[in-house]
């Protein structure tokens, strides 16, 4: 088997994100692999040690997001790949998955491509999608279990997650696969594996080495971005002897303020 | 012959999304200003019946992609006739579920043009939409706008905008989309687990339990549950149980925070948060759930919100209305009580 895992180097989730002038700010939280992405490079890991064959992972991000590529490698991916380019600074989605598609198409023979939900600063999850698009390749999206997998007949079925309860879907390799968490407990980086992380040099692909059609400019720009107003919340703490009471005068309050 | 802005409507198996409805409130809103109509996209098989609806919302015709090879929603062939729906269109709305987020981006990718998901607000300058979507978990906004390209395409969230009131005595043209289903990638088996009930992102009301949920070292597991885990786990179902009774009381959905999920209490797809649904009810009760920041990211937004926890600093009261210091395995079920005879039911 080979996979392909993309993934995204993201501030921490737990990180106080500010504006100013117009730039977004993350304090001195540390820029982590995308969380979501933890459960792609999981599953992939899994499929690699249940039926052979190697794990590459792939981020599109500036020269130095590396943090992303070395987690991947510490959790145990065989290849990381950097495509990094001054022209792919701050692309959409629309040209972000072109650009990807090229670099799954540039590793060649790959049998599955695994992407994350979404990621946890544009919170957009269309990527895998338009990745899929472009590569006329299947797409399975928010997949919580992958049921069956035959590298040999090269056919999978997965349980997806809709919100009305779990579609089944059978396809064929190649594929897209996006992941949601229920699929796996991410493994923690080996000392080994952190070790030889440290040491890895990460090769990146330009513009040059890629096939690229048509132009690289967004269609979506962001002309602006901001922090929405601190509602000030006074929170009025209801108190009574008993639970009951409590509870009595919570809901007249409820009432009252024609909450319910 | 299709209105510049169309509205694709989302529904599972015949019956459409609520947020479908508002995204043709929203539709509305950017065709009067844009001076145009609205045109209701319906992709399926029987699914006639949306298209009159969609009109009752404040569509004024639809067109209807209907196929027995549709009646799974898979979002190649879905993205084939969505695209070729709105190959002139200027704007194209879809409320946001699981389905159309991959539906959008397939049909962004086709028609070679911008989309933007999840969007909470818009407005029309220029000729062009430019609409607020929440980033970060909603630690921040960003303004967005499709300049250059056509259609512009905007998945809309729920519950972020007015739903319409349906207005029987509308009527407009139905009409099909000539088009051919081509071979189809994915089979689909079938569905499991298919919840009935209210999904959480539309819900009106949410009740959520955390960590605290298995609290409560008075209530004895039966004796053949002897595995220390298995004991906490016991405890936790006994408290979602209660949660689940107020839920009941309120017609509300049940959510939960990480910390509860990862304990194995409930299934992820209840939890709340930034890495679980993003929800905006009316009402939000937190039970036992302190407010880590990434479960504020997912419930903020939330009109009002009560907190019930032992702790008096725990953050969640921060962002709460009302707030209850006190064990919820006591004011939980009063509070069921307490509603049930309240609310007459």
């Amino acid at each position: 088997m080979n996979i392909v895992v993309c993934v995204k180097q993201t501030p921490d989730t737990a990180a106080t994100v500010t504006v100013e002038d117009g730039k977004i700010f993350w304090g001195d939280a540390p820029l982590v692999l995308n969380p979501w992405d933890e459960f792609a490079v999981e599953e992939a890991l899994r499929l690699k040690e249940a039926h052979g064959g190697e794990v590459t992972a792939i981020s599109l991000g500036p020269e130095d997001a590396k943090e992303a590529l070395k987690q991947s490698l510490a959790m145990g991916c065989e290849n990381a790949i950097l495509v990094s380019d001054p022209s792919f600074a701050g692309l959409d989605s629309l040209q972000v998955s072109k650009i990807l598609a090229a670099a799954i198409e540039k590793v060649g023979e790959v049998d599955l491509v695994f992407f994350g939900r979404s990621s946890v600063d544009t919170d957009t999850g269309i990527t895998g999608s338009q990745v899929a698009r472009r590569l006329g390749w299947p797409a399975l999206s928010l997949v919580a279990v992958i049921n069956t997998l035959d590298p040999t007949s090269k056919r999978l079925e997965v349980e997806r997650m809709l919100d009305e309860g779990r579609q089944q879907v059978a396809a064929s390799f190649p594929a897209v696969v996006s992941v949601v968490k229920e699929i796996n407990e991410p493994r923690y980086p080996s000392f080994m594996g952190i070790r030889k992380a440290s040491k890895a040099e990460i090769p990146i692909w330009s513009a040059a080495e890629l096939t690229l059609d048509g132009d690289l400019k967004s269609a979506v720009t962001w002309p602006e971005v901001w922090a929405p107003p601190k509602v000030e919340t006074e929170c009025e703490f209801v108190e009574g002897e008993t639970p009951e009471e409590i509870a009595a005068k919570l809901v007249d309050r409820l009432i009252e303020e024609k909450v319910v | 012959m299709t209105n510049k802005v169309l509205v694709y409507v989302d529904h599972f198996e015949g019956e459409a999304l609520p947020a479908s409805w508002e995204a043709i409130g929203a539709a509305r809103t950017i065709a009067e200003s844009l001076g145009v109509g609205v045109t209701a996209i319906i992709i399926g098989h029987d699914v006639q019946p949306l298209a009159k609806q969609a009109i009752e919302y404040g569509a004024d015709d639809a067109v209807v992609a209907d196929d027995p090879a549709l009646s799974d929603f898979r979002p190649e062939p879905y993205a084939d006739a969505l695209s070729k729906a709105a190959a002139e269109a200027d704007v194209l709305l879809l409320p946001t579920s699981g389905r159309t987020r991959e539906l959008a981006a397939m049909t962004a990718v086709d028609l070679e043009t911008g989309l933007s998901p999840d969007v909470i607000g818009v407005e029309v300058d220029d000729g062009l939409v430019f609409a607020t979507r929440p980033i970060y978990a909603g630690k921040l906004l960003s303004k967005v706008v499709t300049k250059e390209r056509k259609p512009q395409i905007f998945t809309v969230r729920s519950r972020a905008f007015p739903k319409p009131e349906a207005d029987t005595s509308r009527s407009g043209e139905v009409a099909s989309l000539e088009f051919e289903v081509a071979d189809v990638p994915t089979e689909v088996l079938g569905y499991k687990d298919a919840e009935g009930g209210v999904s959480l992102t539309d819900a009106a009301v949410i009740v959520s339990g955390g960590r605290g949920v298995s609290n409560n070292p008075g209530l004895t597991p039966p004796d053949e549950i002897t595995d220390e885990k298995e004991q906490e786990i016991w405890r936790a179902q006994q408290g979602f149980g209660l949660v689940d009774d107020l839920a009941g009381v309120l017609n509300a959905a049940m959510g939960a925070s990480r910390a509860a999920v990862d304990a194995g209490y409930i299934p992820y797809a209840n939890q709340v948060g930034q890495t679980g649904k993003v929800v905006s009810p009316d009402l939000y009760i937190a039970a036992g759930i302190s407010g880590a920041i990434q479960h504020l990211a997912g419930m903020r937004t939330s009109k009002t919100i009560i907190a019930v926890n032992k702790d008096p600093e725990a953050p969640i009261f921060k962002l709460a209305r009302f707030g209850v210091v006190g064990d919820l395995f006591e004011v939980v079920p009063a509070l069921t009580a307490a509603f049930k005879e309240r609310l007459g039911k």
